[in-house]
């Protein structure tokens, strides 16, 4: 059940996408949700489709693996069509009591759920491609101009990099805790909203008490190896570009412009 | 009330790139009332196996069956299934949330739907029967020491009054002295009521002095699965899984070998100290 949350985790097996710097593929992600947005027609998302089916082919993260986590956004993505559909003013096409479909509503509610659902895949795309530490190492390099605004960068970046390395450890205990109370006779699945959520506790209780173990024994360990902070500390692997990655950009910047030029031809 | 396992197999991440499996073909027959040791390595799929046994995990393909019915059947009630096949899982004492000890073990009975009464006193005998003193009933589990933490996640699983206790690595973290005394307690329960127990562990010494059945598992497959003093005969090839016999076996081989008439077979220190002196003529 809890296997199904892809999001954050990392997909392993070697690709192009795999062996990418990653701060391509941050910049890239980043630039795929820019164009989700600066995209206004039909045509500008089929390029988006046409490229992350490029992206998710060369990557060989099996599909049924990326969309599995779209699962968890399901009610989200509801909700996001729902709203947009009733309540977009325009030329009304369906009216039943107080509400309203119109036309834009339909049209919107429909880009809506295009974005999102890109929105998700490409950043999903990211992570499970990219190990954490990577991701950050990538991440804490292309911020690190913000230094000089005294921007604790490494620290920033350290924390995420926590953060992420423990989604799959806490999933793990979340599973296990899980189990060991419906070995008690717990039940998580039945019941109204309330009593589900009483039926949290047993979970939750536990899973708080393991995180901050964790977290204890993490700041011990990394105080015994002397950890304190960014300053003067070297990586054992720097990041370098190689060819591959300035290919990388140059597809990059061409799927921006072609983005951005089908907006104006058509409009 | 017997567990049957029909070639049960099990496939981790199916369809990925991570696909492994866990359980190849498995087939057991753990009748009543037995005292089974399951023994292997890390990653062996033990744990595994023991999901299986109460429907934590769902057979790939094969049956389990429990009682005679397959408890993976569409209507077959899990729940009560779960209460008659006792699950401790390794660390139990992580699984603990309640503000006190008491409040805790009634979690189980709790969620059977059994009447207030009924759970307080069944929480009570369960915490009498793992050995917990009553000053320690209404304390904060989180206040006691990792052994009587273990006591109270036993005594948890036991207060649903199961016909199967299934406990995995119950020893594993704990010093000479709690272990010893876990192990006792759960002999203790397997003699005075009868409940068939299966003991998961990867150390033989462990399990040799109280089991009456051994199973190995060797990578998600059945190696071993004989009484004790059979399986340990194997002592070569359980060194090639990773695993080694009680040391008790390793003396009266090599004693045998060097020519004294010790009998091979004994699996527990004191049969083998009558042993060694029967060799000597000083008993």
């Amino acid at each position: 059940m809890l296997r199904d949350i892809t999001l954050g985790q990392y997909y392993r097996t070697e690709s192009v996408i795999h062996s990418l710097d990653p701060r391509v593929k941050l910049v890239a992600t980043f630039a795929f949700i820019v164009s989700l947005f600066v995209a206004n027609n039909f045509i500008g998302y089929v390029i988006a489709a046409l490229f992350l089916a490029m992206v998710i082919y060369l990557s060989k993260v099996p599909p049924k693996f990326i969309f599995r986590g779209m699962k968890t956004i399901f009610f989200l993505l509801l909700l996001t069509m729902v709203f947009n559909l009733f309540l977009t003013p325009g030329t009304p096409i369906v009216s039943v009591w107080k509400f309203t479909i119109t036309q834009e509503g339909l049209k919107m509610a429909a880009m809506m759920a295009v974005r999102l659902v890109f929105l998700i895949t490409g950043s999903s795309l990211m992570t499970l491609t990219t190990t954490p530490n990577h991701l950050t190492d990538g991440l804490e390099r292309l911020l690190r101009p913000l230094r000089l605004f005294k921007v604790p960068v490494h620290e920033i970046s350290m924390m995420m990099s926590i953060a992420l390395r423990f989604i799959p450890i806490l999933m793990e205990e979340t599973d296990k805790i899980m189990k060991a109370q419906m070995a008690r006779g717990a039940d998580f699945e039945s019941g109204s909203l309330i009593k589900r959520a009483k039926s949290l506790v047993p979970l939750l209780v536990p899973l708080f008490i393991s995180a901050f173990r964790r977290a204890n024994d993490l700041a011990m360990a990394m105080e015994a190896r002397c950890y304190k902070g960014g300053d003067g500390r070297t990586k054992m692997k720097p990041l370098i570009y190689e060819k591959r990655d300035r290919l990388a950009y140059l597809v990059i910047i061409l799927y921006l412009v072609l983005i951005v030029v089908m907006g104006r031809i058509l409009f | 009330m017997s567990i049957i396992l029909d070639h049960v197999n099990y496939i981790y991440d199916e369809d990925t790139a991570m696909a492994h499996a866990a359980l190849i073909d498995v087939c057991l027959n753990i009748p009543d009332g037995q005292f089974v040791g399951l023994i292997g390595h890390t990653g062996s799929g033990k744990s595994t196996l023991i999901q299986h046994m109460n429907g934590l995990e769902k057979p790939t393909s094969g049956c389990v069956f429990y009682d005679g019915k397959d408890i993976n059947d569409s209507d077959y009630d899990k729940k009560s299934l779960r209460a008659k096949v006792g699950l401790v899982f390794q660390y139990p004492e992580h699984q603990l949330f309640e503000t006190d000890c008491f409040k805790d073990v009634c979690f189980g009975p709790k969620n059977l739907g059994l009447p207030q009464k009924e759970v307080e006193l069944r929480a009570y005998e369960a915490l009498k029967q793992v050995g917990f003193d009553d000053e320690y009933f209404y304390q904060s589990p989180f206040d006691l020491s990792g052994g009587q933490k273990r006591r109270v996640a036993i005594a948890g699983v036991l207060a649903m009054k199961p016909e199967v206790l299934i406990l995995d690595e119950p020893t594993a973290g704990l010093d000479p002295k709690g272990r010893e005394d876990i192990l006792n307690l759960i002999s203790k329960l397997h003699e005075e009521m009868g409940i068939t127990i299966i003991l998961v562990s990867h150390s033989m010494d462990d399990v040799a002095n109280y089991v009456q059945r051994i199973i190995v598992m060797n990578k998600g497959r059945v190696a071993f699965d004989d009484e004790p003093k059979e399986v340990f005969k194997h002592y070569k090839e359980l060194e090639e899984i990773g695993l080694a016999a009680p040391q008790v076996t390793y003396v009266m081989q090599e004693l045998h070998e060097a020519g004294f008439p010790v009998d091979t077979d004994v699996t527990t220190l004191e049969d083998a100290k009558n042993e060694i002196l029967k060799a000597f003529g000083k008993c």
